[in-house]
């Protein structure tokens, strides 16, 4: 393809282009895939990755951040780890290469590869908008995934997870999943990093809940410390559909993890809950659209965060309420433990309300530990460092124990314990 | 077991004098209660010999057991003995109760160089006492203090007294928004943990407490000064007369 661009890109972007132009030729896809792919590589060479000066992207300065891409290694070995859940199906994707074995027999599983082979994956690739740089360069350089669909009135007894192990190098999957009308789950989406050199990941997850379907989803990114992490999850919410999301973030360099929600069924719910460790040089941002369609739908976000070091933090949450959304109850916080005087964490809420009779609000906090609390928990022989660990834990252990899944609440809070064993 | 000293301190924020050249000794074995008016400085003294960082110890000393305690940190202090129990108990949501009672139980065998609990033992050290103070299991599932009423958040406290055995106990205001039947529970609770090698302060506005917990030395605080000691009977002189008359006398 023509690299002709008249301005001049960064090293990543050009390495990008280059790294698609070399690719282009084994890349799977039908005819219609490749067009799509072309169109998205075109887009994202003209717009280049994201500054401060796109809104969408004011506090993480891609182009800035994204320095190099990094190389492939070719002895970078990776394997399946144990599930966060025991009892957990799991679907691995190893080094960007899936594995559709394993999965319960109620689920249809197959690779993407495969979706993006016969073509029937090209309607997905595309970008949301302008600002979609995930989209784009996913869509562009995906490779592999998994689509999964879950009948209607399939309740599945064990959770699924979707594993994504990566070491070194690049990687690009993506997982669309259907849920059935009245399907009842729990899926686990689980980012690892099997090495310590940086790796660049983008995943991108789209999916859809049917009337009355019942998913618990969480994101469980845990990517290594030079790792940058590019995620989006795209979810469609139909009538009286419920979806429990959870976003765990516990690693990586740069992250960013987008959540866009149409919600497009009266009576469906959605529970937003994001975890954010945040530590050593770490830019972690979580950035969150909901639109509220229809009448008489909920939303409610709660975000805690924990900052330590130097990291940085940064959460965006924009409600949309259209027109004709009346009896919208939408309620988005952002609360942050900042336990480092170079530690740092930006929120945005947005309210965009085009309906007269609704509830929204949106709050923000910023907090330290509570030195009432500190002196009781030491008051009692607990050493100040083991005190302090036990605050920071019980801050973000409140919104995980609203799961009421004892193994799950159990294998989150001991993901939440072992990052700060190593990090307060 | 406990000597004050001399003890001059003050908030630390603001530099206001609260315990101003106060002393008091405590031995082994005994109930000592502290009574005084309002503002007198009975809480404050509760949170400098535990150790809470918002008051500044300017002049004097306290020794426990023959050495100054003042470098020690809170969590120093209760593994070496001392405990208090508080008289606004705190609420921590996201920390479960049984989990801290394990953590601080262990904590403090570590400090002392002891072995940790094994869970079976813990549990059944945990049982045995809840029963004694008439706690529902279900409270110890909840998270710390949360929803508890003001007579379980009490018997909560004595429930860790008697878990991490303490030597020295400090009971501020222990009786306060607690019914009788709730008093006589935790009285009965501190009654069974006084033995002649710990030693006991209660402190308290009303006679009332010391008639289930029967103390063997009186100290009458006033504007940061013990200004009268005396056995039991000082107690009910004070709820006969109140404080005016001592009050007077030693100014």
């Amino acid at each position: 393809m023509n690299m002709q661009t008249g301005k001049t890109l960064s090293a990543a972007e050009a390495a990008l282009c280059e790294a698609y132009d070399h690719a282009v030729g084994e890349l799977p896809g039908d005819a219609a895939v490749l067009a799509a792919r072309d169109t998205l590589i075109s887009d994202f060479k003209q717009a280049g990755l994201p500054t401060r000066r796109v809104e969408a992207w004011h506090y993480t300065d891609l182009k800035a951040m994204l320095r190099a891409l990094p190389a492939f290694d070719p002895a970078a070995s990776a394997a399946k780890a144990s599930p966060l859940v025991e009892g957990s199906t799991v679907l691995s994707v190893v080094n960007g290469v899936a594995d559709a074995r394993g999965a319960a027999k109620a689920v249809t599983v197959r690779r993407f590869a495969e979706a993006l082979a016969d073509g029937t994956a090209a309607e997905g690739l595309t970008a949301r908008d302008a600002d979609d740089t995930i989209g784009r360069i996913n869509g562009a350089f995906v490779r592999d995934g998994f689509v999964i669909d879950v009948p209607a009135g399939t309740e599945l007894a064990a959770p699924l997870e979707i594993q994504a192990v990566q070491n070194a190098g690049q990687t690009h999957t993506r997982f669309p999943v259907t849920f059935g009308a009245g399907a009842k789950a729990t899926v686990v989406e689980r980012h690892l990093a099997a090495g310590q050199n940086p790796a660049f990941v983008t995943t991108l997850s789209d999916i859809s809940l049917a009337d009355g379907a019942d998913i618990t989803w969480i994101i469980l990114q845990a990517q290594g410390a030079a790792d940058t992490h590019l995620g989006e999850i795209r979810i469609t919410l139909g009538t009286d559909a419920k979806l429990r999301l959870y976003v765990v973030n516990a690693g990586g360099k740069v992250v960013r993890q987008e959540i866009h929600v149409v919600v497009a069924g009266e009576g469906s719910d959605l529970k937003l809950r994001g975890i954010n460790l945040l530590g050593g040089e770490t830019h972690n941002d979580v950035t969150f659209t909901v639109g509220h369609d229809v009448p008489n739908t909920t939303s409610t976000e709660v975000i805690r965060n924990v900052v330590f070091d130097r990291a940085r933090g940064v959460f965006q949450g924009q409600i949309r309420v259209a027109p004709d959304a009346q009896k919208t109850d939408a309620k988005m916080s952002c609360n942050t433990l900042l336990l480092s005087d170079e530690a740092d964490f930006s929120a945005k809420p947005e309210l965009e309300i085009f309906a007269d009779d609704v509830q929204c609000g949106h709050g923000a906090t910023v907090i330290d530990i509570d030195h009432t609390q500190l002196f009781y928990l030491m008051a009692r022989g607990i050493p100040e460092n083991k005190a302090r660990a036990m605050l920071v834990n019980a801050f973000v252990a409140e919104i995980v124990e609203e799961l009421e899944d004892e193994p799950l609440v159990e294998a989150l809070e001991g993901v939440i314990a072992a990052w700060l064993e190593k990090h307060a | 077991m406990l000597e004050i000293k001399n003890l001059h301190a003050r908030i630390a924020e603001d530099g206001t004098e609260i315990i101003r050249g106060l002393n008091l000794t405590v031995k082994a074995g005994e109930v000592a209660a502290i009574m005084g008016p309002n503002g007198s400085g009975k809480s404050t003294l509760s949170y400098i010999l535990s150790g809470r960082e918002d008051y500044e110890v300017t002049e004097g000393d306290i020794l426990y057991n023959g050495e100054s305690i003042l470098e020690l940190d809170p969590a120093e202090r209760a593994a070496k003995g001392i405990f208090l129990a508080f008289q606004y108990p705190v609420e921590i949501p996201g920390v479960a109760t049984m989990q801290f009672l394990k953590v601080a139980m262990n904590e403090q065998r570590k400090a002392r160089g002891e072995a940790e609990l094994t869970t079976p033992d813990f549990m059944r050290r945990v049982k045995e006492a809840s029963a004694e103070l008439k706690i529902a299991p279900e409270m110890l599932r909840r998270p710390l203090n949360v929803g508890f009423s003001g007579g379980e958040k009490k018997r909560a406290e004595i429930l860790q007294m008697s878990l991490l055995e303490p030597k020295l106990c400090v009971l501020d205001e222990t009786d306060s928004g607690l019914d009788i039947d709730a008093l006589k529970i935790v009285a009965d609770g501190v009654n069974a943990l006084r033995s002649p090698d710990r030693a006991v302060i209660v402190i308290t506005h009303y006679q009332r407490l010391l008639d289930y917990i029967v103390p063997d030395t009186v100290h009458v605080l006033y504007k940061g000064q013990v200004i009268k000691s005396g056995d039991k009977t000082l107690a009910h002189e004070l709820e006969a007369n109140g404080y005016a008359d001592i009050i007077g006398a030693a100014a």
